[in-house]
């Protein structure tokens, strides 16, 4: 799914990671770890595309349609409803019986309540909830999750362990996280930056 | 064709609704053409001629153009939204005609206040002025977008506009101007449709450039 060789990013004189090379194979679940500032989020940025490396190669498997990218910010209009926001993601993913699919998520990551309220009256555990929600709605088979239990309480945590072990044998996931130990029994590979 | 329309609208909704609900950039733009306007008033000299208040009619939609595109990506640059819409499979030149019409919308809503105040503080309204700021809106939209969306991703964004921006905004003067003042008009209207039609062409085809890295 993933094939990264000699992948370097630098930003002007500041050199973020330098061949950096490995492989994720369909269905695999990478765990990347290390301290802050150690590239993390420009290694998923650039799997996502939303970032170039300056040097090596890296190829994907999957197009935009099939990417779930989750960073550090939401990605949530805070003036729109958690349902005209995933209504807004669900046209623009082609999401079939998007409305259905809305609904369903919203109602297992406890937001249905919610529905109608503006993003910028959440909390930012609920936040990353609707966000966990954008991500997942067009059933993306590549999951780049950057810190993907940030903000939230046990029982949103819990539903993402579930959302996690759900996934696993159908979709290929990239996850940066600080607790590696939360996502350790998915883990077929890891990579720790220095 | 359709789904990109779709998609267009669908995002072009969005922006009207975010701007329905926070109200930041139409009543700021109406309240600058407005004073603007009235600061003019007072700053032109008594019988002075039309054709000066002409100008300061373009000066003043102008600016007012620039206020509303420095908010055109509020949401998405404070909000790194940008990257939500960059990683959405859909053409990527449709967030650029989203925004561009939220931008004429914005636009044309000022100027429906703007130019009934001109009316009444200087000249009165000709047909080629109405049709030369219809003209100029679209220019705008199309070349503002684009720009803003470029200023966006820069660090001095509040500076870097400006800079972008009115150096290809003037031909939008020379032909509005033109289209005011002139006894034919007609070779400036034509100016303006042939600045809109090359500049929405170039910046439709450049957008996916400006926003991805």
């Amino acid at each position: 799914m993933i094939a990264a060789r000699d992948l370097g990013r630098r930003y002007g004189d500041k050199r973020v990671f330098d061949r950096l090379s490995f492989d994720v194979e369909d269905g695999g679940f990478l765990v990347v770890t290390g301290p802050n500032g150690s590239g993390k989020t420009t290694l998923l940025r650039i799997c996502a595309g939303l970032a170039a490396p300056t040097s090596g190669t890296l190829e994907v498997g999957v197009g935009r349609e099939g990417l779930g990218f989750l960073g550090h910010e939401p990605l949530v209009y805070r003036e729109l409803s958690a349902l005209e926001n995933l209504a807004l993601y669900a046209r623009l993913y082609r999401v079939p019986e998007g409305r259905e699919r809305i609904g369903m998520l919203l109602e297992r990551f406890g937001l249905w309540e919610e529905r109608n309220a503006r993003a910028g009256s959440f909390s930012r555990g609920m936040l990353q909830r609707l966000a966990l929600c954008r991500t997942i709605l067009h059933e993306p088979r590549l999951l780049l999750l950057d810190e993907p239990f940030n903000a939230l309480d046990e029982e949103g945590a819990a539903l993402l362990d579930r959302e996690l072990a759900e996934r696993r044998p159908r979709t290929t996931f990239v996850v940066a996280t600080h607790d590696p130990g939360r996502v350790s029994r998915f883990a077929t590979g890891s990579l720790a930056f220095a | 064709m359709t789904r990109w329309l779709g998609d267009v609208r669908a995002l072009a909704r969005k922006d009207l609704l975010l701007e329905l609900r926070g109200r930041d950039t139409l009543p700021a733009m109406l309240l600058f053409v407005v004073a603007t306007l009235v600061v003019f008033h007072f700053a032109l000299p008594a019988g002075s001629s039309d054709l000066a208040a002409q100008g300061l009619l373009w000066v003043a939609l102008l600016f007012t153009a620039l206020l509303g595109l420095t908010r055109a990506f509020v949401a998405e640059r404070d909000q790194r939204l940008l990257d939500a819409l960059v990683l959405a499979p859909c053409d990527r030149s449709a967030i650029w005609a989203a925004k561009g019409l939220a931008v004429l919308a914005f636009l044309a809503g000022a100027e429906i206040v703007a130019l009934p105040v001109f009316a009444l503080f200087f000249s009165g309204l000709t047909w080629q002025t109405v049709a030369g700021v219809a003209l100029v809106d679209l220019g705008i939209a199309a070349v503002g977008t684009l720009m803003s969306a470029m200023a966006a991703a820069g660090r001095a964004r509040e500076l870097l506009l400006p800079l972008l921006f009115l150096p290809l905004a003037i031909p939008i003067v020379i032909g509005g101007v033109g289209a005011s003042v002139a006894d034919h008009p007609g070779r400036y209207l034509g100016f303006l449709a042939l600045y809109d039609v090359v500049f929405a062409i170039i910046c439709w085809a450049s957008f996916e450039y400006v926003v991805t890295e």
